[in-house]
């Protein structure tokens, strides 16, 4: 599902909103939650999971083409962890395909 | 948001006061955005949210494990799991942040 499939099937369910409000919401949605990490907070949605930001150590990496040396300064990275119905959802989706 | 995690109530809010959304129509889509990103994974479908991330599905075989607590074996039962795979644009957004070395 792409973000355009999530926008049309939230419209197709929505009696109040149009696709274009749907739209904007579900832009505005991920833009806050980027916003958020981006100024190093977290992200709790019950039943779904939470974001957070990982740190990584600097180290010295490799140019792949030339195998020149390259100091790379320690940085964040974002993280998710899914919430406890995510998971047992996504499992119980395994479990009756088989 | 005042303090602490973003939650689904701080997401209603700012679509309150940015988009006009009227409160419950705000709780309302926020909900949906996070069910639908369910359902999709339930069915084994990979949601790709260009800009943000990428939810991946990895099936994992059976493994042998232990009780931490009395060391027996049990096997971990293959199970079905999500991870994220964050986009270059929000990884490029957070990785500049300066924040504490955890």
């Amino acid at each position: 599902m792409t973000k355009s499939e999530l926008i049309e099937r939230i419209a197709s369910k929505q009696k109040q909103l149009t696709a274009k409000d749907v739209e904007l919401a579900v832009k505005g949605i991920l833009e806050t939650m980027s916003q958020v990490l981006a100024d190093g907070g977290r992200i709790e949605i019950r039943g779904f999971g939470s974001f957070s930001l990982h740190y990584r150590v600097p180290r010295i990496g490799r140019n792949p083409k030339t195998g020149e040396p390259v100091a790379l300064s320690g940085k964040h990275v974002p993280h998710f962890k899914p919430g406890k119905e995510l998971r047992d959802r996504v499992n119980a989706g395994m479990q009756n395909e088989s | 948001m005042t303090d602490g995690a973003l939650t689904k109530a701080d997401m209603a809010e700012r679509l309150f006061e940015e988009l006009g959304l009227n409160k419950r129509e705000a709780k309302e889509v926020v909900e949906q955005f996070f069910e639908e990103i369910r359902a999709s994974l339930e069915t084994n479908e990979q949601v790709k949210l260009s800009g943000f991330g990428n939810f991946d599905l990895r099936d994992k075989k059976e493994r042998p494990g232990r009780n931490p607590k009395t060391g027996e074996e049990i096997p971990i039962n293959a199970r079905r799991v999500v991870t994220f795979r964050p986009g270059q644009k929000l990884k490029a957004r957070v990785e500049g942040y300066a924040g504490s070395e955890e």
